[in-house]
């Protein structure tokens, strides 16, 4: 690694409506390194790197590369610089070869040759050590091989700074650390890394320095090997932070809900839950873990009555509930509060106000033609009271509310219900650290209620922490049920790549 | 240089102001126009608003126009409210009315009210059931209501020309391809020199605005524009509301069918929906969807009509002038849209390079 400043970003502003999103943040990587850009969500980390990659232009600010200072007007200009960006979701065409996706929109003669690129691809996937079959197309490939590609895309386009957004995402234990080895390859070959990342451990393994941003502000950087995770979370979050997650102890009730055998298929005829069985019992939470896309949604629209179902069966009550209709599910008390990427999705409607989004839930209870909003707006506002949800008022649309907020009125409506079966996805997606340990406390609430809480969650560390038992899923099979403090994070790594553990059954 | 800039919310008194300005841009737009062909935009300006309101006769002859755009506006506002994009208006004005003609041809021995009731529910089914079929292709098999609904206004315009042609022609019009005049049973009474189809529009403004904001159906209407996916989660039966929602949008377009050929045609013709199903489209949207809006937005839009046809004999005009000002309208408040989702921000050039 030498000192030389390779990227350098200076007293860059950028705002979105009201939303300063970035103020004055100063920012330098050197050639060589593996620099982690570590932040909350909301602190202005992809924004920051946008900027840099060409997809938003500063308010104010200069840039510069080397020593020349840069205007980015857009992605290709990046490109041109050499920064190329590595996206969380990606962006390739799934029925294309990696030759064809890592050639799309280059600049070449029109006669190409295809054995002269597919050559040239192999010689820089071999140098970084990168393993890839240039003929491959992108739907037979796992998820560490996509990445592959998209990395293997931007270096080809000759980039020798790599912004990647949380690359860590959808990677099992195994696949991360692969990746890391890549990337260290990569600074060794006089590459810039800067990797997006609100995950501790991950910016302790792999940086080699560390820059926080708070609320869109610079708070410092930091050499890694003379930090620690407390340090860190500490300057992140920007005071003293507890970071351990209650798990009170309960005594285990009756079974309360039993999915035998469930299977579905998509539209597309891929088996999305195959064989689906387990048992949740009141005063559990039950944690799913898994990559991204294993069926976890899936099986929580199932249970909900949402999504189709070949056979099996979802034994509540001595009922089986295939073939109900989430009205009759609902009225049950079986409540999903399921949170989807765009968090708004499915659970909320955006432009409602706080009263008129209790009603998507409590409509069923109401008589006749018309609706009564007057007992709604008391209930809303105790709710606001109870869970501190910061709003002017009740009548303001969801959407202007902060995530942490948006989420407490999800979860919080669907606690109002006094629920027996509570089903959250993602319930701390896109939080910060405070938000979620309310919504850990409130889950665990749930649990010492009595009620039966199914947690489909991402973060295993969490899971670890929060959850009495964990299901793992691949593919849509149930892969184990573990003793969440009986298990480790690799153990969970295995089995989401696909190994099968003994299920534990009671 | 200019920025854009999202917006994070707006007031429904911005939203309301970007359309005034809208409104009033259009107009001083047209007025170039105007002036183009020598005319003074000015005395144009004031002689159509003469000729739309200047005598007690104007003013009703101006309202008989507003009456079929505010009823067809409420039709097709709750469809949009769904998006589901109802450009069928006119087919179903049509439809509606051959099914109210129906029964004032076949049934004109029945006592007035009673032979007016059957009219008015016919022309609500005739409508209605007309919407149905894009509606029930949309559930069924997800096809694209927009084009169903657009094809299905030229299957009934062809239909009653038809019927006009065919079947229905009237003998007693000596060759002359028409249908048969209808009785005085047939035809709506007046109330204060003006058909009572304004009484029947304004009730339902009344009771379709208090469904809309108050009834859980209107809700139900609501979380489906917004969701579809939330809309499911939360237990609403879809395809029920939808098939309600759009049954009821057509039927009421449908009932101005009923109300053309019963007060105004007095009888059944291709000429007698005059487009008003394609300019509610335009009203409904220049009101926000809000349905007390709905009204004052088809006023405009019905003294533009009569105003347009005034400055035709007064200035040598020709009547396109006027419509031209409509689609200026549509074109600006169309574009409106745009700053209501962002606003400008002007930039000094950025100082990257030093």
């Amino acid at each position: 690694m030498s000192n030389q400043v390779f990227v350098k970003m200076e007293n860059i502003c950028k705002s979105f409506g009201t939303v300063r999103a970035n103020h004055n943040v100063n920012f330098q990587v050197n050639q060589g390194e593996i620099h982690a850009l570590l932040g909350e969500n909301g602190a202005g980390k992809s924004t920051l790197m946008n900027m840099l990659s060409g997809f938003y232009k500063p308010d104010s600010g200069s840039i510069f590369i080397g020593d020349q200072p840069i205007v980015l007007h857009s992605p290709k200009d990046a490109i041109k610089y050499g920064v190329g960006m590595i996206h969380q979701h990606y962006k390739l065409v799934e029925v294309m070869s990696a030759k064809e996706n890592i050639t799309l929109g280059q600049k070449g003669s029109f006669l190409i040759n295809p054995k002269k690129i597919t050559q040239e691809i192999k010689a820089v996937a071999e140098k970084y050590g990168l393993p890839i079959d240039p003929d491959k197309k992108i739907y037979d490939m796992s998820i560490g091989e996509k990445q592959s590609v998209e990395i293997l895309k931007v270096l080809y386009a000759g980039a020798n700074i790599l912004i990647m957004d949380e690359p860590t995402a959808v990677l099992t234990p195994q696949e991360t650390e692969k990746l890391f080895v890549i990337m260290r390859k990569m600074a060794e070959m006089g590459c810039a890394i800067i990797i997006i990342t609100h995950k501790l451990h991950e910016v302790m393994a792999v940086s080699d320095r560390v820059t926080i941003l708070r609320k869109g502000e610079t708070v410092t950087t930091v050499d890694t090997k003379s930090s620690s995770p407390k340090e860190l979370t500490d300057l992140m979050v920007g005071a003293q932070v507890d970071l351990s997650i209650d798990r009170p102890q309960v005594k285990r009730g009756l079974e309360s809900l039993k999915v035998n055998k469930l299977n579905a298929y998509d539209e597309n005829k891929v088996h999305v839950l195959d064989d689906i069985s387990f048992s949740m019992y009141s005063g559990e939470i039950l944690g799913v873990a898994g990559v991204a896309g294993s069926g976890q949604k899936e099986l929580c629209e199932a249970i909900a009555g949402l999504y189709p179902i070949t056979s099996g069966e979802v034994i509540y009550d001595n009922e089986n509930l295939v073939g109900h209709s989430p009205a009759e599910i609902i009225k049950k008390g079986i409540t999903m509060s399921f949170i989807p990427e765009d968090r708004l999705g499915m659970g909320l409607v955006a432009s409602m106000d706080m009263i008129d989004n209790y009603l998507i839930k409590d409509h069923h209870n109401q008589k006749g033609l018309f609706l009564k909003r007057k007992p709604i707006e008391n209930l809303c506002n105790e709710m606001i009271h109870k869970l501190d949800i910061k709003t002017p008022s009740v009548f303001h649309p969801v959407k202007q509310l902060s995530g942490g907020n948006i989420q407490k009125v999800l979860i919080g409506r669907e606690i109002e219900t006094n629920p027996h079966i509570l089903i959250t996805a993602y319930a701390v997606r896109g939080l910060d650290i405070n938000a979620s340990h309310t919504i850990y406390d409130l889950v665990n609430e749930q649990k010492k209620k009595g009620v039966a809480v199914l947690f489909i969650g991402e973060d295993l560390d969490v899971l670890l922490e929060l959850c009495d038992r964990i299901m793992v899923v691949c593919d849509g099979k149930v892969m184990g049920i573990v003793d969440a403090a009986q298990t480790s994070k690799e153990a969970l790594g295995f089995m989401m790549a696909g190994q099968k553990m003994e299920v534990l059954h009671d | 240089m200019i920025n854009m800039k999202k917006r994070t919310a707006i007031k429904p008194s911005q939203s309301i102001l970007i359309r005034v300005t809208a409104v009033i841009l259009a107009f001083i737009t047209s007025s170039l126009f105007i002036a183009l062909m020598g005319h003074n935009p000015l005395s144009v300006y004031s002689s159509m608003f003469d000729g739309a309101f200047g005598t007690h006769y104007r003013i009703i002859e101006t309202l008989k126009v507003a009456i079929p755009i505010i009823l067809a506006s409420i039709g097709i506002m709750i469809a949009f409210k769904m998006k589901f994009w109802n450009i069928g208006g006119e087919g179903q004005i049509l439809m509606g009315a051959f099914m109210a003609t129906f029964f004032a041809l076949q049934f004109d021995h029945l006592p007035k009210p009673l032979l007016l009731f059957f009219m008015f529910i016919g022309g609500f089914v005739g409508g209605g059931l007309w919407a149905l079929i894009p509606a029930y292709f949309k559930e069924k098999y997800d096809t694209n209501e927009t084009i169903i609904t657009l094809m299905l206004n030229y299957i009934a315009l062809k239909w009653i020309t038809y019927l006009q042609y065919g079947p229905w022609k009237d003998p007693a019009a000596k060759g002359f391809p028409k249908i048969a005049n209808f009785s005085d049973q047939a035809i709506l009474p007046k109330l204060f020199d003006l058909h009572i189809g304004w009484i029947i529009t304004l009730a339902i403004v009344i009771i379709i605005s208090a469904m809309m904001k108050y009834s859980k159906w209107g809700y139900y209407i609501t979380v489906i524009g917004e969701s579809r996916d939330t809309a499911r989660y939360s237990g609403i039966n879809i395809k029920k509301t939808v098939i309600s929602a759009v049954f009821i949008s057509g039927g009421i377009c449908g009932l101005v069918g009923f109300i053309q050929a019963s007060a105004v045609e007095q009888t059944l013709s291709v000429g007698l929906s005059a487009g008003y199903g394609f300019t509610a489209i335009i009203t409904t949207w220049l009101s926000a969807l809000i349905p007390m809006i709905i009204i004052p937005a088809s006023i405009l839009f019905a003294a533009l009509v009569k105003g347009g046809s005034f400055i035709q004999t007064a200035f040598q005009i020709p009547n396109s002038a006027a419509e031209v000002l409509q689609s200026m309208i549509l074109f600006f408040v169309i574009g409106s849209e745009f700053f209501a989702k962002y606003t400008l921000a002007w930039h000094k050039k950025e100082r990257s390079i030093k």
